[in-house]
Parts: C-alpha cells; structure tokens; sequence
C-alpha cells in the first residue's frame, strides 16, 4: 500500500496518556488564552444582536451583491492563480535540476516580502494610461485613446493578478516543505506500480500534500477577504470596502461590524466544507525511511520550459515592481532617509520579532493542548482564534480597542472612587495592545503552520518512544521539534513578514510619535507621492528578504535524512 | 498602599505633567508635523502626534472616553468634524483669536470646531477639446453633451461626499438625486485612483473634465517627477458656479476635545494653527486657501486668479453626509 487510511480513535488515546502532564489544569488555560484571542471577533458577532434593519435594506436594495460577488471573484481567482503559481513551481524546484533552479527554490518566496498595495500601485504607474509603456506605444503608433485596447489594470482582473502575485508563496512555501517531507519510497514504489512522474505527482504526491497546501490556500483567500488598499485603489468594491463605506460613509460602524460578521461567518463555513471534505480521506505516509531525494535533471527543452514558468511569478511578483521602486527610490533617498527613517526600521523590526514569537509560543500551546484533549469547546476556540485573519485590520483594531479601553476605564473609576487616585488610559494606546492586534489578526497564520506539522508526527512514535523511557519533556525536544522544525521556521517568517507589512491595525492602535515603516509607506503613497514611498516600501522588502532567505536554507535542511 | 498605587501610575503617566499638547491628526504627518515643531520651538510646548483615518481616530476617542490621552482632532474635511461633534467628542473653545481670524460659515456656531485651510473643488478641462465657455456650473456636467467625457473619482472619498452633501443643500434631495443619476450616466469609465489620476487622465485624453480638489493639481504643477508637470501643464482651471453661489468648499478643521488635560496648551496650538506663518505655509506646501485673509496665495493658487467661493453654511455638509452617500449608492456611483 502506497498509503493508508488511517483511524485515528485509537492511538490518539494512548497518546493522550503519553501527555498526562498536559492535564485538565491545561485545559483551563487553553480556553482561558483562546477566550482571549476570540474577545474582538466576539464583539464582532455581538453587533449581530442589534437591529439595524434600515440600513440593511439599503445594502440590499443597493450595493451587498455588488460586494458578495465581487469578494467571491475574487477569492476564486486568487485561490486558483496561487495555487498555479504556488503548487507546480515547488513541485519542480523540489524534484528536477533546471537551470537556476537552486536559486528559484528560495527566490520565489521573495514577492512574499511586498505589501500588496504597493504592488498594485507600482504596477498601475507602470501599465496605465497614462504611464510609460502605453505613452511610448502611442508615440511609436500615432495611436490615440479610442484606437486601441489594451488590458485595464485597476479592474478586478487586475487585483486578482497583484493578489496572486503576492499571496502565491504561502502555497508555494507549503507545498515545498510538504514535497520536501515526503518519503522518497513512497514516489519510487509509486513508479514501479506504472506511474509516470506526471501521475505519480497527481495520485500521490499531491494528496499527501494536500492538507499544506490547502493551509496555504485557505491563509491566501482569508488574506484577499481582508484586503484593502489594493481593491479600494482599483475601484473594486469588495466586501472590505463595503464595510468601509458602511462605516465611514454612511456614519454606521453597527452595520459596519455586522457585515464584517457575515464575512466571518462565510469564512467559517468555507473552512468547515474543506474540513469535512477531507475527513473521509486522511493520509499517513506509512513508511519513515527517507533517502536522499534524488533530483532528475531535465532535458535542455524542458529544462528551459520550467525554468521559464518558474521564473515568472518571481519576476512579474518581485523584480518588476522592485526595480521600479529602487528607480524612485535614487530620485527621492536623500529627502526621506532621515534620522527618524532608522527608528521607523528599528520599530518594525521589533515588532515584528516580538510578535512572531509569541505567535509561534502560542500556537505551540494551542497546538499541542488541541491535540490531547477530546474537549469540543477546545477544537471550536482554536478554530474560532484562526478566524481573524479574515479580518480586515481596522475591524480587528477596533475589536480589540473596546475592550482594552473599557478595562482601563472601569479600573480608572474604581481607583478613582476607593483612592481617588485617577489611573487613566493603562494599557490602551500601548505598543502592548499593538502587538495583542497582531495576534489576534495573524494567530491564524502560526496555528494552522505548526498544526500542519504537528499532524505529520504519528500518535504512535510517542508511544515508542514513552516506552524506551523518555518524558515528555524530551519528547518534544528530541523527537517533535526536529520533525517540526520546518513548519515552525515557517510559522515564525510568515507572520514576521506579515507584521512588517501590516498596515491599518498599526495606524489606529499605535502609541503617539510612534511609527512603522509601513505606516510611512502608506502615508505617501496615498498622498500620491509613490515616488517618496518607494524608499520605505523597498525598507519593508528588504527587512523582509533576510528572514525569507535564511528559512528557507534551514527548511531545505530540514529534510529527514539531509546531511 | 496609595502611595505605592501613586508611584505605579507615575510611571506609566509621566506624560500628564510635562507641558505638552496631545494630537489625534487625519492630516498626514508630512503635512503638518512641521508646523508642529514650529510650535515647539516658539513656545517650548512639545507636541505628540498620532495621525490615522478621521473615522477610525473619531472610534479610538468615543471607545476611550474621558481618559482618552488626545487633546485635539485634526481633521481633512468637515463632515468628520460634524461627526465628532455630533458624538459630544468636544468642548467648546472661547478664544478671540480663533473667532477674528476664522470667517464665521468656516467655524461651528457653538465653537466646538474651527476651519483651518481651504480647498475648494474644482473643475479640471482639456484646453484643445474644451473651451471655458462650454463649462459653467456642476449642474451642468450633467447633461448630455458631456456623455462618456467625464472622470470622478470613487464616492467612497470624503470630497465627493462633501460636494454632493452641498447639492442637496442647495437643491434638495430629488433634484440632487436626479443629477446625480445624469452625472454618472456622463461617466467615461468607472471611478478610479485618485485626484491625481483624474487629471492624468485628462491630460491622455480618457475624459475631458475632472472634478478635483485644488491643490492636486498645484502639486502636480510643482512635482518632482516629469511626467505629472507635463500632465498637469496639458490641462486648465476652472473655477465652477461663479455666476451662481460659488465653488463648492471644503476645510481642513481642528477641534478640542472634551477629555482634553492640556487645555491651555492645546488653544495656544489652536490658535497658533491660524497664525500667519503657519497660514503661509499652508498655501506654500500645500497649496491651500488661507483661511487667514490676509495672507497671500501661492504663485500658482494667484495664477488661477480671484474666485467666488460658496459661502454654505459648512454644518450642513456634515448634516447631509449620509443623504450623500446613500444617494450615490441609489444611482450606482462606484
């Protein structure tokens, strides 16, 4: 058998008993913590309580299918372009020798690094009308506006395209590591059972990847749910803008949360489908041996076609926009490097580090107390602490902003009335409450990484290994995190890069004469000064890179059996 | 235990004793941080920012209350004063300075919020396929002969809002509705980017009017990149409604709030905001009307010559912002 379809019911009791320390006290505090992480999307569904019929009817009469629609457009398109540009890239980097292809495996991660409102607002001053390239067609055509067409970059094709663009890696980069873990034996019996390399990759490599890859595909759409500034500059009226425009425009911020509410709740069912779909077909290697994975070198020709469609999403997903941006970024350096600019790098850097940590601590303890307890509240907390990363930003703030605010309020009245001493704002307004946001958003992004490797240590090996003596302790350090290394390298990048580029949480929450240098990015570029912001945003890229390039090396070591 | 409780609180608050003035802005940092340390240097008040979205600093504020640390809002239009003002964010200000330098429909009657500069929203045209006698009032960009010829961007941006929240002042909300509906059927291609993208895109030929604020197209004029000078010197000004009420204005305002704990210092920045130098460099950076009349224009804002400007009582944008939007949700303004 190649693989087998395993039921679980068994060993995952034994195992409980393999973790007894991990015991109902544990319980406690998991609740407790993810009760914590769930308050602002529990305020969220709160507004669900309150009626706000008029506007509703508004919505409906007007606007809500425009935003369902286009959302779901969107989605769609993004999810299938990544997976395109996520899934045959890894595929290819991990089992053949192409041209460059060494350089590819960790160069395509790359675009990862780019705040996707920047990209579209490079691209936009590089495709449209009134940019360079069609001005110079124009000028070499005699062509006027009527007589051409040429494709429109601010439609929803377009974001579909900036999104992808961006988004693609977190599949590319679970879809590698899934590759990379597989047991070669389980490839080469598959060959000698008659399978050509293209079936072996589609009846056995890619199911065994498939919970990683759909990790990444579910964190790309929940990523475009939650996008703001490239729909909102395109003209795309999605459900994000919605809610802004519900919130800002119409002056209702009730309605406002009830639609954010209602993306959750798709969100939720979305994720649930792709849960039970896979319940009846969960897959176990049953083999541990791993040998060196041999990599077949391509034909010249069809070396040439991977390293060719390889390239591509690094090319149009980073060097494109980057060289733009470092062609502003020599025009306008030496007004907007400042002695201010290096505290804006210090303070993401920071923030960022501090954040993917306790990311990554905190999923590790919901992780593993998820997996040995048999409570339903638990499994439904740690689904629900996944949600917010559907999320647009500025809802988040605002769920955690209320809160914070009224503990530090009725603390102040209680001080104030038992010792007359007025305590003010504690917490709020506090790089605390910044970094609590980030949690709340990007949680997600840590539980489902670490839980996407926890799933691949079978029941048993602790039972083994419970056996020849060792605690539990040593347990996970000698055996759990060796085996998980990569997926909690990966867990750690993800949100560090994500924390460097997050905007709206950090423009609401942030303390005063406290910025980032997204923040700065932003404020230019919505002034439409792109060329000023092209040196903070290429700040972000850079910041970003290193952490790509050195988890990357350490995953491609993390290969059982790699020397 | 009080005196322990003291000194724990001390810690976290030092703020509160230093002479200092807290600022929640919706104007970008780059556009009045200096200001602000013009401020600091002349009276050795220290000035903390925090700069963000109207809406979303109007929430921080309605969420934390009367502990919040902000002193002042700093807003870019003035519907969103009228909002916070509405939600009993602030107090009101007595200071002769602020009332003799501010044209009274450029203030709140209950003194609560104060303009600070100028814009007004104007026309943007096409020299070689528009002349200025073609142009007249924005009710007219509402007929037929301007089909497929105009750029505006999204109603999601607070300036058309503005604008259409003063037509139904002056029109009402049918007639209002009904112009709007033509305006957008005149539409030459949904509404995207922002003002600076509706004037590149009558400068290419996609539309042969635009609806901007001002300023952009100053900025354009005085950009650092090639391409927008040579997109903002194909196209020309023109000031609407001059043989009616005027064009259509807007403000850049402040107000102080009701938790405010540095009132003193806060009115001086307030009425520091108004004062001529600072009023000067509004219109040099910024390219905006002085809301101080004595002050001179920019060279470019004097090139576009003396204008009649509207003198609608402000309030009543605030009042009809969500008439506007709903209005332009009802006839499919993107």
């Amino acid at each position: 058998m190649l693989v087998t379809r395993s039921t679980q019911a068994i060993p995952l009791n034994l195992n409980h008993k393999a973790f007894s320390f991990l015991s109902s006290k544990w319980n406690i505090t998991l609740i407790f913590i993810s009760f914590l992480f769930c308050i602002p999307l529990l305020i969220i569904f709160g507004s669900l309580f309150f009626p706000a019929k008029e506007i509703w009817l508004h919505l409906i009469d007007t606007v809500l299918i425009d935003y369902i629609s286009n959302s779901f457009a969107l989605s769609i398109g993004v999810g299938c372009l990544s997976l395109v540009l996520g899934i045959i890239p890894a595929w290819l980097v991990t089992m053949y020798r192409f041209p460059m292809s060494r350089f590819l495996e960790w160069a395509l991660l790359l675009p990862m690094a780019m705040p996707a409102y920047i990209i579209a607002y490079s691209y936009t001053g590089l495709l449209e009308f009134a940019g360079p390239l069609q001005t110079f067609l124009r000028e070499i055509t005699g062509w006027q506006y009527h007589d051409y067409w040429f494709p429109e970059i601010r439609s929803l094709g377009g974001a579909i395209i900036m999104l992808s663009l961006v988004l693609y890696p977190y599949v590319y980069l679970l879809a590698r590591a899934a590759f990379i873990e597989q047991s070669i034996c389980v490839l080469e019996v598959s060959r000698t059972l008659g399978c050509n390399t293209i079936t072996a990759f589609r009846r056995v490599a890619l199911p065994l990847a498939r919970p990683a890859i759909i990790v990444g595909l579910s964190l790309v759409i929940m990523e475009t749910l939650a996008d703001y500034g490239t729909v909102q500059y395109f003209g795309v009226s999605t459900f994000t803008t919605g809610i802004f425009r519900t919130w800002f425009g119409l002056g209702n911020s009730l309605a406002a949360a009830q639609l954010s509410a209602l993306l959750l709740v798709f969100v939720a069912i979305f994720l649930y489908m792709e849960k039970r779909s896979r319940k009846q077909a969960r897959f176990h290697h049953t083999s541990s041996r791993y040998s060196s994975l041999l990599q077949h070198r391509l034909s010249r020709k069809k070396g040439l076609l991977a390293f060719t469609f390889c390239s591509s999403p690094l090319i149009f997903g980073f060097l494109v926009p980057v060289y733009f941006l470092t062609n502003w970024a020599f025009e306008t350096y030496s007004h907007v490097i400042d002695k201010n600019f290096y505290q804006l790098l210090i303070n993401s850097l920071l923030l960022a580090s501090i954040a993917s940590l306790l990311a990554l601590l905190i999923a590790l303890f919901m992780a593993y107390s998820n997996r040995n307890s048999n409570s339903p509240l638990n499994h439904f907390m740690v689904r629900l602490v996944s949600l917010g990363y559907a999320i647009p930003g500025t809802v988040i703030a605002v769920g955690v902003l209320i809160p914070f605010a009224w503990f530090d309020n009725t603390l102040d009245t209680f001080l104030t009335r038992q010792f007359n001493i007025s305590s003010g704002l504690l917490i709020s307004g506090t790089v605390f409450t910044l970094v609590f946001a980030y949690l709340v958003r990007f949680l997600a992004v840590s539980i489902n990484t670490v839980e996407a490797g926890l799933i691949k240590i079978k029941p048993v090996m602790d039972e083994v290994a419970k056996t020849t003596g060792m605690t539990s302790g040593k347990i996970i350090g000698r055996i759990h995190i060796p085996m998980m290394r990569g997926s909690l390298l990966t867990a750690l990048l993800l949100v560090f890069v994500d924390v460097m580029k997050e905007l709206p949480a950090t423009l609401i929450l942030r303390p005063f004469n406290f910025n980032t240098l997204a923040v700065r990015a932003y404020e230019l570029a919505n002034e439409e000064r792109l060329a000023d912001a092209a040196v903070p945003a290429l700040a972000i890229v850079i910041a970003g890179i290193i952490p790509v390039i050195m988890i990357s090396n350490s995953i491609s070591k993390s290969r059982p059996g790699h020397e | 235990m009080k005196n322990l409780l003291i000194i724990v609180l001390l810690l976290f608050q030092q703020q509160l004793f230093a002479a200092e003035v807290n600022v929640y802005s919706a104007r970008k940092e780059a556009l009045i941080k200096p200001l602000f340390d013009q401020f600091t240097e002349q009276t050795g008040i220290d000035v903390n920012l925090v700069t963000g979205k109207a809406d979303t600093l109007i929430k921080r504020l309605e969420v934390e209350d009367k502990n919040s640390p902000a002193d002042i809002l700093i807003t870019v239009d003035v519907a969103r004063l009228i909002r916070g003002k509405e939600k009993g964010l602030f107090q009101s200000v007595n200071s002769t300075i602020l009332e003799e330098t501010i044209p009274v429909h450029y203030r709140d009657s209950n003194k609560e919020w104060f303009g600070l500069s100028l814009r007004s929203r104007v026309m943007v045209y096409a020299p070689d396929r528009v002349t200025d006698d073609e142009l007249d009032s924005y009710i007219d960009l509402a007929d037929e002969t301007w089909k497929n010829r105009l750029c505006v961007r999204s109603s999601s941006n607070v300036y058309n809002q503005s604008l259409v929240a003063a037509m139904i002042s002056n029109y009402g909300i049918e007639k209002t509705k009904h112009w709007a509906d033509r305006l957008v059927g005149n539409f030459a291609r949904p509404p995207k980017g922002g003002d600076r993208d509706q004037i590149k895109a009558v400068a290419a030929g996609i539309c042969d009017v635009a609806l901007v604020n001002n300023y952009y197209l100053a900025g354009m004029l005085e950009s650092s990149r090639d391409d927008e000078v040579t997109a903002a010197k194909k196209v020309k000004l023109f000031w609407p409604n001059q043989d009616g009420r005027g064009a259509h204005m807007n403000i850049s305002g402040a107000a102080l709030l009701k938790s405010a704990k540095h009132k003193n210092e806060a009115v001086k920045l307030l009425e520091f905001l108004v004062s001529d130098a600072a009023q000067q460099w509004y219109a040099d950076t910024n390219h905006e009307y002085s809301i101080n009349q004595k002050i001179k224009s920019n060279s470019i804002l004097k090139n576009w010559g003396d204008f009649k400007a509207d003198t609608l009582n402000l309030s009543l944008l605030g009042k009809h912002n969500t008439d506007a939007v709903i209005l332009m949700d009802q006839v499919g303004w993107k």
